[in-house]
């Protein structure tokens, strides 16, 4: 790296091949899920455009973005322009920090959990923009539903990846792998409580059934993007699905090892587990009904967050009795 | 399963103290059952079938009103399923409810001016003015 | 600072307004302080059709009110009409009647506990089973009258026709098949913990108010009132038959769901003990197609959604004077506001699933 432009280049082919797999790996997570829900309802799913359905969402796609872009008359238009931006490009950043494999990555800072919670927490941001924005009372109760929500469910989130990097000693991606080479961190039961909680707020986090209130099709219509349409919605779909993969790729890091596996290559270890909790997060999905609102922030304030405090107790002592 | 053949009449004023009695007395017609009209022509009648499910009778009941004043007391006090039913007669058969507590039309929409189940309504040409 | 309700209009479209319902939500924050049903958008004025067509060419008509049960209907009408002309049906005729109420009624009830699932948020997967056990009565439909969903297969003095060759085969696989697959609705739904916190002690309908609303059928025996005008009052055939009247104990949503479950499997019993001792005979009766009508009569039936009157006026004509359809959605509808008052949105949607309303005989 000894010609500037060159480490330049680089950032950019790396910036255009996360920005590629954000795409592709959100239209490949739709087609899944059509075809998971498919198989657990009885049916086929999408099966005419392409073997299995599989070009559906490229069809999908184009259809979405020559749609057109439909703005309501009252619609408060700055905010409503800008929600789809705040919700898809913190998104694309924590890409930024996974590791697919022990290079594979884009940056391996050395705060990398952190950076990736603080800025997926964003999207809180964009979703409430959206519900704000749109001028719709039904946007605008699943705005607020959401800002609820994600606001609630990161304090049991974090202090479950809190656990993991009291173990790991690190903040840094790369470094809480490592740390599992002698055992992944699941294992351990402290670990492992702090997983489940993980897995319940993270569900909460990219509002994904028992927790799709902010949604919540049967009451809100389908709550703050009901007024999106043509490629600001594709946007809030394909960040919801990006999202998916995240909390899933973070789960993979945190508690399962990440890249770690028996041989090599290492970034079909890590994306096998993720999509081994991405198909868990589906079955899920098209399993359980919805929660109500005041269950679930009960659920999140009175059981979650105490249990995570405690745990995170109980690891400071385990630690410390280890030395 | 001996449902009454008949009916009885009673007269607009009389309506209410007797099916409050037959509600509460001992008879317990607590069930009202259905509630609706038939246009006579000089006269509408409004028909009650009250059921009780004590004495498993059914009991039709029914006042006639002239069409000079098409008004009756309103029993919705009594039950509150003749909420609905009362509306139902008024949209359909133009028979005012004295004391319904909300009397409006049910099933066509506000703007309309006639009652489709008298038997003087055109049917042909029928247009709905607009919702403003 | 001021503060001022929120009014949010649900339907006439709206995914969970079953229909083209209209609800006007008056709320403080996310509480429903005031609903107001507003019906009427599928009014076809079929009341003042029936001023003008002969008791035969109304049964299709029938279909046309609760189209899920349309068969129910169907009987209702035709027992009004039979009960008007002092007729009765071939024997044969009425055990197929009670054959095919009864199978559409579980079909009805399946219905009803997929879209309730589907209400509270469980995507389509309850739905979709629903509908896959419906569609083979649907199916077993479809051989008996060639219609999948306006029968119009029972009629003024008999049915239209006797079971074709292997429906009564088809019929028996299809309750063992559907045994088995209730197993499959409480494994997914009945012990399901989420489930069960949104609709236990939601919209809670006690005895007198289900009384004095009017509410009839399934939301009645759920607020644990014994009263099935099967068992009660028998029409058909019905005294024959040996089963039981299922009641909730606190007619909350939870409640309501799970009396339907319950008479699935009553209504698999009466088809079963139906086929059994179906007798033989010709079940399409001569009668005439025109008839004087006089007098007046009110006859009703158990629906799948509840009590089913027909109240027919003769005036010695070949037209009715005037038909009365008391259709039971209607009065179970009209409990809605009492219930809701102080539930949040997502209750809402609860309650309004489990009363199981179908707009079709509402606005008629």
């Amino acid at each position: 790296m000894n010609y500037p432009w060159m480490a330049l280049l680089f950032l950019v082919v790396k910036g255009v091949c996360i920005l590629a797999f954000f795409a592709v790996n959100a239209m490949f997570l739709i087609w899944l899920e059509r075809k998971v829900s498919a198989k657990i309802q009885n049916r086929l799913g999408p099966m005419v455009t392409g073997p299995h359905g599989s070009l559906q969402l490229i069809a999908d796609t184009v259809k979405l973005l020559l749609k057109e872009n439909i703005v309501p008359t009252e619609a408060d238009r700055f905010v409503w322009w800008l929600a789809p931006f705040f919700v898809a490009v913190p998104t694309v950043a924590a890409f930024l920090c996974i590791p697919f494999s022990a290079t594979w990555i884009v940056s391996d800072l050395n705060v990398g959990i952190l950076f990736i919670c603080s800025i997926t927490s964003l999207c809180v941001l964009g979703v409430f923009m959206a519900g704000w924005g749109s001028n719709n009372k039904y946007s605008l109760l699943g705005g607020m539903r959401s800002a609820a929500q994600i606001i609630s469910y990161e304090v049991p989130l974090l202090l479950s990846v809190l656990v993991v990097i009291m173990e790991a000693g690190t903040l840094s991606m790369q470094g809480i792998v490592h740390a599992q080479e002698v055992g992944w961190f699941f294992l351990k039961p402290n670990v492992l409580v702090a997983f489940l909680i993980y897995l319940i707020s993270a569900t909460a986090e990219v509002n994904r059934v028992p927790f799709d209130i902010p949604e919540a099709e049967s009451e809100l219509v389908s709550g703050y993007h009901t007024e999106y349409s043509g490629m600001k919605f594709s946007m809030f779909f394909l960040a919801e699905y990006a999202n998916l993969f995240i909390i899933s790729a973070v789960a993979a890091t945190l508690f399962l090892g990440g890249w770690l596996g028996p041989w090599r290559p290492s970034a079909v270890w890590f994306l096998l587990k993720v999509y081994g909790i991405i198909g868990f997060l589906m079955w899920v999905r098209w399993t359980l009904p919805r929660v109500r609102m005041d269950q679930m922030m009960a659920f999140a304030w009175k059981i979650l967050t105490p249990v995570s405090l405690i745990n995170v107790l109980v690891t400071g002592w385990l630690l410390v009795i280890k030395g | 399963m001996e449902q009454t053949p008949g009916w009885v009449t009673l007269g607009k004023d009389a309506l209410k103290p007797v099916v409050a009695f037959l509600k509460d007395g001992p008879g317990a017609f607590i069930s009202l059952h259905c509630l609706t009209g038939v246009d006579r022509k000089e006269a509408v009648e409004v028909v009650y079938h009250l059921y009780s499910f004590e004495h498993r009778v059914m009991l039709t009941i029914k006042v006639i009103l002239p069409n000079a004043d098409l008004t009756i007391d309103s029993i919705t006090p009594l039950w509150a399923a003749a909420d609905w039913l009362e509306r139902e007669v008024y949209d359909l058969l133009g028979v005012r409810f004295a004391g319904h507590p909300d009397l409006r039309r049910i099933l066509n929409p506000d703007t309309w001016t006639d009652h489709p189940l008298r038997k003087d309504f055109k049917m042909a040409g029928v247009v709905p003015k607009p919702v403003k | 600072m001021d503060f001022e309700e929120l009014i949010i209009n649900m339907g006439p479209q709206h995914p969970s307004t079953h229909g083209v319902l209209f609800l006007q939500l008056k709320l403080d924050g996310e509480v429903v302080v005031d609903c107001q049903p507003h019906i009427g958008y599928l009014h076809r004025s079929i009341e003042k059709i029936a001023e003008n067509r002969t008791l035969v060419q109304f049964v299709p008509f029938t279909d046309r009110l609760d189209y899920i049960a349309s068969m129910n209907n169907n009987v209702g009408f035709c027992l009004a009409a039979e009960k008007l002309l002092g007729i009765s049906a071939p024997p044969r005729a009425q055990y197929l009647r009670v054959i095919v109420a009864e199978l559409n009624r579980v079909a009805s009830h399946l219905l009803a506990i997929g879209t309730f699932a589907q209400d509270l948020g469980a995507y389509a997967t309850p739905l979709f089973y629903a509908l896959r056990d419906r569609e083979k009565v649907v199916q077993i439909f479809d051989q008996l009258c060639g219609q999948r969903l306006t029968y119009d297969y029972v009629r003024v003095g008999g049915v239209s026709g006797d079971l074709p060759p292997g429906v009564d085969q088809l019929i028996r696989d299809f309750i063992a098949y559907e045994r088995r697959m209730l197993a499959e609705y409480h494994d997914l739904l009945t012990g399901n913990v989420i489930f069960c916190a949104r609709s236990r002690n939601i919209g809670v309908l006690s005895k007198e108010a289900a009384v004095n609303y009017g509410v009839t059928g399934t939301n009645l025996r759920a607020s644990g009132v014994a009263w099935d005008v099967r068992k009660d009052e028998p029409y058909l055939v019905y005294d024959k038959f040996d089963f039981k009247v299922i009641t909730g104990q606190k007619g909350d949503s939870w409640d309501r769901y799970d009396v339907r479950m319950r008479e699935i499997e009553e209504s698999l019993k009466i088809i079963e003990q139906a086929l059994g001792g179906l007798p033989e005979g010709d079940p399409v009766a001569k009668v005439n197609k025109v008839f004087r009508l006089t007098g007046e009569t009110y006859m009703r039936t158990e629906n799948p959604r509840g009590e089913l009157g027909f109240y027919l006026v003769g005036d010695g004509g070949p037209l009715p004077y005037r038909l009365k359809i008391r259709a039971p959605s209607f009065s179970n509808l009209s409990v809605l506001p009492y219930l809701v008052r102080g539930l949040n949105i997502s209750d809402t949607v609860c309650v309004l699933g489990s009363l199981d309303i179908v707009m079709g005989e509402i606005d008629r």
